[in-house]
């Protein structure tokens, strides 16, 4: 009765073609970004900023970027901790040596350094597929990771070794290190992502998608009708590493304000980035967002309930939240493979037909 | 020379650790196709209930009860058994659902099982650095090291010998029992296995059994070297290359692929440095050493090369692709 399709008249092919056909879809949306940018940021303290919204934030971008890889492409990868990596360590290049960039094209930059080193780990993919492909992806981890701690050029010759976040505006506004204002760090990092959430709906739906897409559902055939496979594994590895490496360095820059190769960009990165789009959904823009979400959050819930509620220690509240990770990963992989998402596009089905079930 | 040789036969050594891992994988994954991440943290696993059950820690308490300790003939019994339970869950619990699913899928479900065991390992026994003592003979080869100024590692020796043993039984079992030739069987076809009347789940629940013995087996002898606690289960990150290496399939390959990714290793990290500064010495400086932190990437970037040219490793089946 609220959600449907009928009524709706195309008359002309751009409407048909739009990103949200039904009307309520555009609204809720409206309402959602309405709410993100004017409601949000009155409530926002350090607090809100640094243990929830921004991480959730900048995950979310992260896990867009492994979705077009893994989901759409279907090139499975767990090297995401080390192309974050790259994305921290060269926007840190960048502010250092460029003190007048604007944080923009800092992000950028770091995104684009990013897609080039995706480039060069994606270069097997044509040859080695699956869970080689997994092990190949896996030494760009572990290689970057020990390339940042052993080359002292790209900590600027640190004694601690780590990199720290100088002060940098964007457009005017202090974003960085902890004397900007929280909501206006928010507000950045929330203007990044949305900008980068509409530019991968609009990708995936386009002639690049597509194709991605092709190559997933199988590659052979998607060969015989015309498609390049390699050309299309590269594309993917280097538009889906420019979102990891802008993700990387608003980790570095804008949230934690420091960072340490092995710490900030270990392989459990790689693995909760790749969590975040199996709970969400592969193959869905909406899930990236709705894994993020619940694996940022649900650690900090669990933890409020078991050390607060329960009067555990943290050690033990640690190994319990470990536990039920594992066992929430697989219970969604035997109930529901496809994710939150797929749960959100059944809601949506049944909304439809309400209130009459036939 | 005799220093190099020292280097080849510690890296050859250490090799063979990383196949006892490895062995794990390649059991699992010939018999049902599952790629088993947990590997490593199943070794941890049973290395941890082998060190509960012989030092008579209660579980959940994590207090040591002198009174209810094991001897360990009836420790590694025991422990066997729980690995076999775990596997009956694992079974029943997770593949039994996962019938017909993609690979990723089942790999991600492996990676989810890995959080399950770590989380429950620390919950029942402690997170703390536990000492394995199983009177396994510690430190130098003292009349290698006497006669020809040698230096190996007495607990390697064990090792390499108990690899060499388990994998003489694990051939013979697969060879000559009913249970092996049913196994190699499911390896070969599941459909053609299952209409010849073996039964997949009790083949999945014997397949995991033995890949907890010998996880029990790597983690007894890594846990002897470095001590049984988390870092233990990264060692599952070892194996990878050397599978990859040596082929998914393939139990020979697990051991040569082990043999090369440890000598490789070994080579690299005392020599590596050294010929890279004097190969670049005439343009630029570089610090010899650069090699001395490349464990963890060395036998990636070694197995990646490789890959290149065999993309199925070394003993792995043909990849032939079909329409």
């Amino acid at each position: 009765m609220l959600y449907r399709e009928s009524g709706l008249f195309k008359t002309s092919y751009s409407a048909d073609q739009v990103i949200f056909p039904i009307p309520q879809d555009r609204w809720a949306i409206l309402a959602i970004l309405a709410i993100a940018f004017v409601g949000v940021p009155l409530i926002m303290d350090d607090y809100w900023a640094n243990a929830v919204f921004i991480p959730f934030l900048v995950y979310a971008l992260a896990a867009l970027g492994l979705n077009i890889l893994t989901g759409y492409c279907g090139q499975l990868s767990l090297g995401t901790g080390g192309f974050l990596a790259v994305g921290g360590y060269s926007s840190y290049k960048l502010m250092t040596s460029f003190p007048e960039l604007d944080m923009i094209l800092v992000l950028g930059g770091a995104g684009a350094t990013t897609a080039l080193v995706g480039l060069l780990f994606g270069l097997p993919s044509l040859r080695i597929k699956g869970f080689y492909l997994v092990v190949a992806t896996l030494a760009s981890q572990f290689f970057l990771i020990w390339l940042f701690y052993k080359v002292p050029w790209f900590y600027n010759y640190n004694a601690t070794g780590q990199i720290t976040v100088v002060p940098r505006e964007a457009l005017g506004f202090l974003v960085t290190t902890q004397k900007a204002d929280p909501a206006v760090r928010y507000l950045f990092v929330l203007s990044i992502v949305v900008i980068f959430a509409m530019a991968a709906k609009n990708i995936v739906r386009g002639r690049f998608g597509r194709m991605w897409m092709a190559i997933r559902d199988m590659d052979i055939a998607a060969e015989l009708i015309g498609i390049r496979p390699y050309m299309m594994k590269l594309t993917a590895f280097a538009v889906s590493s420019f979102y990891i490496g802008v993700a990387g360095a608003l980790i570095f820059s804008v949230w934690l304000g420091a960072a340490e190769s092995g710490e900030t960009y270990g392989i459990d990165e790689s693995f909760l980035v790749l969590f975040m789009i199996i709970v969400g959904g592969l193959g869905s823009v909406l899930g990236s967002f709705l894994g993020a979400g619940f694996i940022v959050l649900m650690p900090i819930g669990l933890k409020n309930l078991l050390v607060d509620g329960f009067g555990m220690t943290a050690v033990l509240a640690k190994h319990i939240e470990i536990t039920t990770f594992g066992v929430l990963i697989i219970f969604f992989l035997i109930v529901e493979p496809h994710g939150l998402a797929r749960l959100w596009q059944i809601i949506k089905e049944k909304l439809r037909l309400w209130p009459y079930p036939h | 020379m005799l220093f190099f040789f020292e280097t080849v036969i510690s890296g050859a050594l250490a090799g063979i650790m990383y196949s006892l891992v490895a062995l794990g994988f390649v059991l699992i994954f010939k018999a049902s196709g599952v790629f088993n991440f947990s590997q490593g943290v199943m070794a941890l696993f049973a290395a941890l209930t082998l060190v509960g059950l012989l030092s008579g820690t209660m579980p959940f308490t994590h207090i040591d009860n002198a009174a209810m300790s094991l001897p360990v003939w009836a420790a590694i019994p025991l422990t066997i058994f729980v690995m076999f339970i775990v596997a009956v869950l694992i079974e029943k619990l997770i593949l039994r659902r996962l019938v017909n699913q993609e690979q990723i899928i089942l790999f991600m479900a492996m990676v989810g099982l890995t959080y399950v065991f770590e989380g429950v390992g620390d919950i029942i026994w402690g997170s703390d650095v536990k000492v394995i003592d199983l009177g396994l003979p510690q430190g130098a080869w003292g009349w290698l090291l006497d006669t020809h100024d040698f230096y190996i590692e007495k607990i390697e020796m064990v090792a390499a010998g108990t690899a060499a043993v388990l994998v003489t039984v694990l051939a013979i079992f697969f060879q000559k029992t009913r249970i092996g030739r049913a196994l190699r069987a499911v390896a070969d076809d599941h459909q053609a296995a299952l209409s010849v009347g073996i039964s997949l789940r009790t083949i999945w629940i014997i397949v995991w059994s033995v890949a907890g013995i010998v996880a029990l087996v790597a983690g007894v002898m890594w846990g002897a070297k470095s001590g049984v606690q988390f870092s233990l289960s990264l060692i599952a990150l070892k194996a990878l290359p050397v599978l990859i290496l040596g082929g998914f399939e393939s139990i020979p390959g697990a051991i040569v692929g082990g043999l090369i990714i440890g000598i490789g290793e070994k080579l690299a990290e005392v020599f590596g440095g050294e010929l890279i500064a004097a190969a670049f010495a005439r343009w630029i400086e570089i610090d010899p050493g650069i090699f001395s932190a490349t464990e963890n990437w060395f036998a990636y970037i070694l197995a990646l090369i490789f890959l290149l040219f065999r993309p199925q490793g070394l003993f792995g089946e043909k990849i032939i692709e079909r329409v």
